[in-house]
């Protein structure tokens, strides 16, 4: 059974529809690109796999021991947290959240695991650092650590290298697809830096006017696809 | 020096100056202590805003002659507070907008309110004290002092309990909501709890100055500390502190307490923008 099926999916707000017809399905271990145009959705895609909104319309199912609650998420960065006095260790932490219930305070196990995700994103020394202090790559690998505190299988990634500079880019990449391939978990990234991207993707989603689901050699020679991704390398 | 210690144990043996001495420091410190989160999440103005629903309301209660003004007060207040900070996104008049108009609205309908119905003889000197707080802050009961207290332990109790829970929710809400926090919850206590704080403070600082104890003390902190937790401590006890202090010049000076309260925030902002820049604290 896929961890993540979406069948027949209509996005929208409010009534208005900006997607539908969406079907896809997410394995585990699959690396699903999802890319598509400014304004074609990818955003509400996003909020409706997290179960932020409804769906419009059609169903999104998850299997294989997987809840909506357990997907991971990298959010875009906001500018509130560009300035927001935290350190590195109170993020990591918040991720532990959903395990807490109505406990107040967090405890030795969950302290462990804060530790232990941030030893795997490489960044354990960051540990008492103040978040709007670090580059923008290292912030990154904090939200992913939190990320991984609240989820073991699945990740979902918001655009995890805009604003990244091409050395942090190419770091940041390197540790998802060690996600992906040492640890198995599973990874659904929307990314603009369709190039980069695309060579790591096991499967692409391609959304808005015209869809595409399909693994990344079958993309690579659809029509939808070489029109994408050399508009991807011309930039 | 032994001057003023002597005025300060004559006025000390008034219970009047001793109940303002302890509901101005349980205000600060409540109002510091969700003064981070607001400032945090660009709520600065709630404060201002809320304390200007609450003076309106307060207004309507005195023309009503309610027997307890708290009656109509707080209930309103809270309405407001809900209504600004669990709106969020979908909200189709957004944050600060939402706060100006409810303020100067409620400010507005407030003083007209009291201006065509009331029948005290010296209205401007009604508004001003309830505008500047005064005076009010040294006509306190015993039982409004307790149940200032009871409130301000009620409002401690349920930062500490859910301090982790208000940091997820501040620091990233979308993310908290993904993981199953409930955070359309937290934000109603925040606002609720926001309210009662607002409408406790009127009594100190009167309504134009709430915002003052709310932001400077989270100010102040973030310029110099780093997490928030010590930012959080740091804000509790340098509102603690310039309460006190500024409560005590005014009591020998004989300064409008709120004015001087507000005064020695500003003080101590300005000690710690320069501590925050000689230790490199506010990063560039």
């Amino acid at each position: 059974m896929a961890q993540l099926t979406a069948q027949n999916l209509s996005l929208g707000y409010d009534g208005s529809v900006v997607l539908r017809g969406l079907n896809f399905t997410v394995n585990e271990g699959d690396y699903l690109c999802i890319v598509g145009e400014n304004g074609s959705g990818k955003s509400t895609l996003v909020k409706t796999l997290l179960g932020l909104q409804p769906p419009e319309g059609g169903t999104i199912t998850t299997g294989d021991g997987l809840r909506q609650r357990e997907i991971g998420y990298l959010p875009q960065q906001t500018s509130v947290q560009r300035d927001f006095p935290a350190s590195v260790m109170e993020i990591v932490l918040s991720g532990c959240l959903n395990r807490c219930g109505h406990r107040a305070f967090y405890n030795k196990a969950e302290k462990e695991t804060a530790l232990a995700n941030l030893n795997r994103m490489g960044a354990v020394h960051l540990k008492n650092r103040c978040y709007r202090e670090l580059s923008g790559g290292q912030q990154q690998r904090v939200l992913l650590a939190r990320a991984l505190c609240s989820a073991q299988k699945m990740l979902l990634l918001d655009e995890p290298v805009s604003g990244l500079d091409p050395k942090a880019t190419a770091e940041l990449y390197e540790v998802i697809e060690s996600l992906n391939k040492n640890h198995g978990i599973t990874i659904l990234m929307i990314s603009h830096d369709i190039a980069s991207a695309l060579h790591k993707a096991s499967h692409v989603l391609h959304v808005g006017e015209k869809m595409f689901f399909g693994t990344l050699e079958e993309y690579m020679k659809s029509e939808i696809g070489k029109m994408f991704s050399a508009e991807g390398d011309s930039q | 020096m032994t001057n003023i210690i002597t005025t300060l144990q004559t006025y000390f043996a008034y219970p009047f100056v001793r109940y303002a001495f302890i509901v101005g420091i349980l205000i600060a410190l409540c109002s510091s202590l969700l003064g981070v989160t607001l400032v945090l999440k660009r709520f600065s103005f709630i404060g201002d805003g809320l304390s200007h629903v609450a003076f309106g309301a307060m207004c309507v209660a005195t023309v009503l002659k309610l027997s307890d003004n708290m009656l109509l007060i707080l209930p309103v207040t809270i309405f407001c507070a809900v209504l600004l900070l669990c709106q969020g996104q979908r909200a189709k008049i957004k944050g600060d907008a939402a706060i100006a108009m409810l303020s100067v609205g409620s400010l507005a309908v407030g003083y007209l309110i009291m201006n065509m119905f009331s029948g005290s003889a010296n209205l401007a000197g009604d508004v001003c004290s309830t505008l500047f707080g005064s005076t009010s802050i040294l006509t306190l009961t015993q039982q409004e002092v307790i149940l200032c207290a009871v409130l301000s332990l009620l409002v401690v109790a349920i930062f500490v309990l859910f301090y982790n829970k208000i940091f997820a929710v501040t620091f990233d809400e979308d993310f908290a909501r993904a993981t199953g926090v409930n955070a359309g919850a937290y934000n109603l206590l925040i606002a609720v709890t926001i309210a009662v704080i607002i409408v406790l403070a009127m009594n100190l600082v009167g309504s134009l100055l709430i915002s003052a104890l709310v932001v400077f003390p989270a100010l102040s902190a973030m310029r110099v500390f780093k997490s928030f937790r010590s930012v959080t401590i740091c804000a509790a006890v340098l509102s603690v502190t310039c309460a006190a202090l500024g409560i005590l010049i005014s009591v020998v000076a004989g300064t409008p307490v709120g004015s001087t309260v507000v005064v020695a925030d500003m003080a101590a902002f300005a000690v710690f923008t320069f501590v925050g820049r000689l230790s490199g604290g506010v990063a560039k």
